[in-house]
């Protein structure tokens, strides 16, 4: 069982929460490559990988978790997939 | 290969089991084959072994970094059975199935197959409506589902004293998938092992591959392992689990996350349940062993995760489900339990296929792959030797990621 430090309610069981999957990366298209976009510079290979390649690494991903059974909040919390370690603070989703 | 018989074990009984052959051997690694196979597994071995006696390739090695057949074909719950829910799946695991059922004769290996029916608790109507509509498309590539009675699911099932009318989710109805059975996991890899030993294919065990290598013009070269170099110019990845890790050494990146999944046996009792149980409704599964155990799958851990033990609220919460349908079991000591690492792609549906690397193969997101064993290591094989997919295969290919083609297939046990 994770104990996952919610920034509201402080270090809660990992059974208050739901996983929200992986945390979504920067679009494509976000600002900054928008006009390579718009050219047609960005290609469907660009974008299937964004969709369908999620993170997978032995270490830390970004992941979401949903308080649903405390106060609601979405999270952003670091978590190393060897060791279940949560790295740093938990950060607002949304 | 020294047959096994009544007659060798009779024969070998007089010289107190001192002269039985080794049943594979253990050359030394060479510096080069036509085919490597990363993974002593099922699905390693088992392509191994249909290379070698369908298309005549034996100039092979099939490296591991741990011991034979000590990944997901040693963590599994052993279940084999062919009710899937879409049309691109059915007819690959009936094969895998057909495949099963004549496998002890094949590789005259006592596999200790066993087959029995899978009985479908439902116990709720949206449930039964998905189940219907599985049946009739599983009638359509002859795999066997048919619909029984609440009476009929207890008279089959008499250790089920749960989900009464009054309980919190009662049991609605039943379905029997008589294909369904179970076997001696080890065996499989072992019978694979021995078969395509003796054809001429060399397994390396403690040999891990560190990295896949690749000529200039991009193809594949070979593999970096920790005995040294291999070269090939054809290498499959059929590791489960650590697929990611391995391609990205390539700079292969592939749509697979990997999973955590758990399971667990109880001591053994005296016969208590002969079908296999699969609760979807509540998410748990479990069917009785030869040596009494029950052996109890259930859910995932949600996150990604490349632990191979397990979390004390999933494996409870699995439990907790399992009491309710049989309150029976609650004073049963559980004995062991253990988690395997997999990978899912998010339609939840494997991967079997080319990749952009020329001459690299890939089989992995296999979520239940234990059945599938015969069947991806008979397509894998077909794979590798003409380099065009078994028709089995097609929709299994990494292609319908880049067409958004996905085969969303939630048949899997647990995914359900």
């Amino acid at each position: 069982m994770l104990l996952i430090p919610c920034p509201h309610c402080g270090p809660r069981n990992e059974s208050e929460f739901q996983h929200g999957g992986p945390a979504r990366r920067t679009r494509p298209d976000a600002a900054g490559v928008l006009d390579d976009a718009l050219n047609g510079i960005l290609d469907d290979a660009q974008w299937v990988d964004y969709l369908t390649v999620p993170h997978n690494p032995m270490g830390p991903v970004d992941e979401k978790w949903w308080h649903v059974r405390g106060c609601g909040a979405w999270l952003i919390l670091t978590r190393d997939t060897v060791t279940h370690q949560i790295l740093g603070e938990a950060r607002h989703g949304r | 290969m020294q047959r096994y018989s009544i007659f060798s074990l009779a024969r070998n009984a007089f010289s107190h089991h001192q002269n039985w052959q080794r049943a594979w051997r253990s050359p030394p690694l060479r510096k080069e084959y036509d085919v490597v196979i990363i993974g002593a597994g099922g699905h390693g071995l088992a392509t191994a072994h249909y290379l070698a006696k369908e298309h005549g390739i034996t100039n092979v090695a099939v490296l591991d970094r741990g011991w034979l057949g000590g990944g997901n074909i040693a963590r599994n719950t052993v279940t084999i059975r062919s009710n899937y829910l879409r049309d691109e799946s059915i007819p690959f695991y009936v094969k895998s199935v057909a495949l099963f059922d004549q496998l002890t004769k094949e590789l005259n290996f006592n596999l200790m197959y066993s087959k029995r029916s899978m009985v479908d608790i439902v116990q709720t109507s949206g449930r039964l409506r998905d189940i219907r509509r599985r049946m009739m498309n599983m009638d359509n590539h002859g795999s066997t589902y048919e619909p029984i009675s609440v009476e009929e699911v207890r008279r089959r099932i008499p250790a089920l004293t749960g989900g009464g009318p009054d309980s919190r989710l009662p049991i609605i109805a039943g379905m029997v998938h008589t294909d369904a059975a179970v076997c001696r996991h080890d065996a499989v890899a072992w019978g694979y092992a021995r078969s395509a030993d003796d054809r001429g294919v060399e397994m390396h065990q403690n040999t891990a591959v560190k990295a896949l290598l690749r000529t200039t013009d991009g193809r594949i070269r070979g593999v970096e392992t920790d005995r040294g170099t291999v070269c090939a110019k054809k290498v499959a990845v059929v590791v489960s689990g650590h697929t990611t890790t391995l391609t990205e050494t390539a700079g292969l990146r592939l749509p697979l996350k990997t999973m955590n999944l758990t399971a667990f046996v109880s001591e053994p009792v005296k016969p208590l349940i002969d079908v296999i149980v699969n609760c979807p409704d509540i998410g748990v599964y479990l069917s009785q062993s030869d040596r009494g155990e029950l052996v109890i799958g259930g859910a995932n851990d949600i996150g990604q995760s490349f632990r191979r033990d397990i979390k004390q609220n999933v494996f409870e919460d699995t439990v907790v489900s399992m009491l309710e349908l049989f309150p029976a079991l609650k004073r049963l000591k559980l004995m062991r339990q253990w988690g395997g690492t997999l990978d899912i792609a998010h339609d939840a549906t494997p991967i079997v296929s080319r990749t952009s690397i020329g001459g690299l193969y890939v089989s992995a997101g296999w979520w239940g792959g234990f059945k599938a064993v015969p069947a991806g290591g008979y397509t894998l094989a077909h794979l590798i030797a003409h380099d065009e997919p078994h028709p089995l295969i097609v929709p299994f290919s990494l292609d319908r990621f880049r067409h958004l083609d996905f085969v969303l297939e939630s048949g899997t046990t647990t995914a359900r």
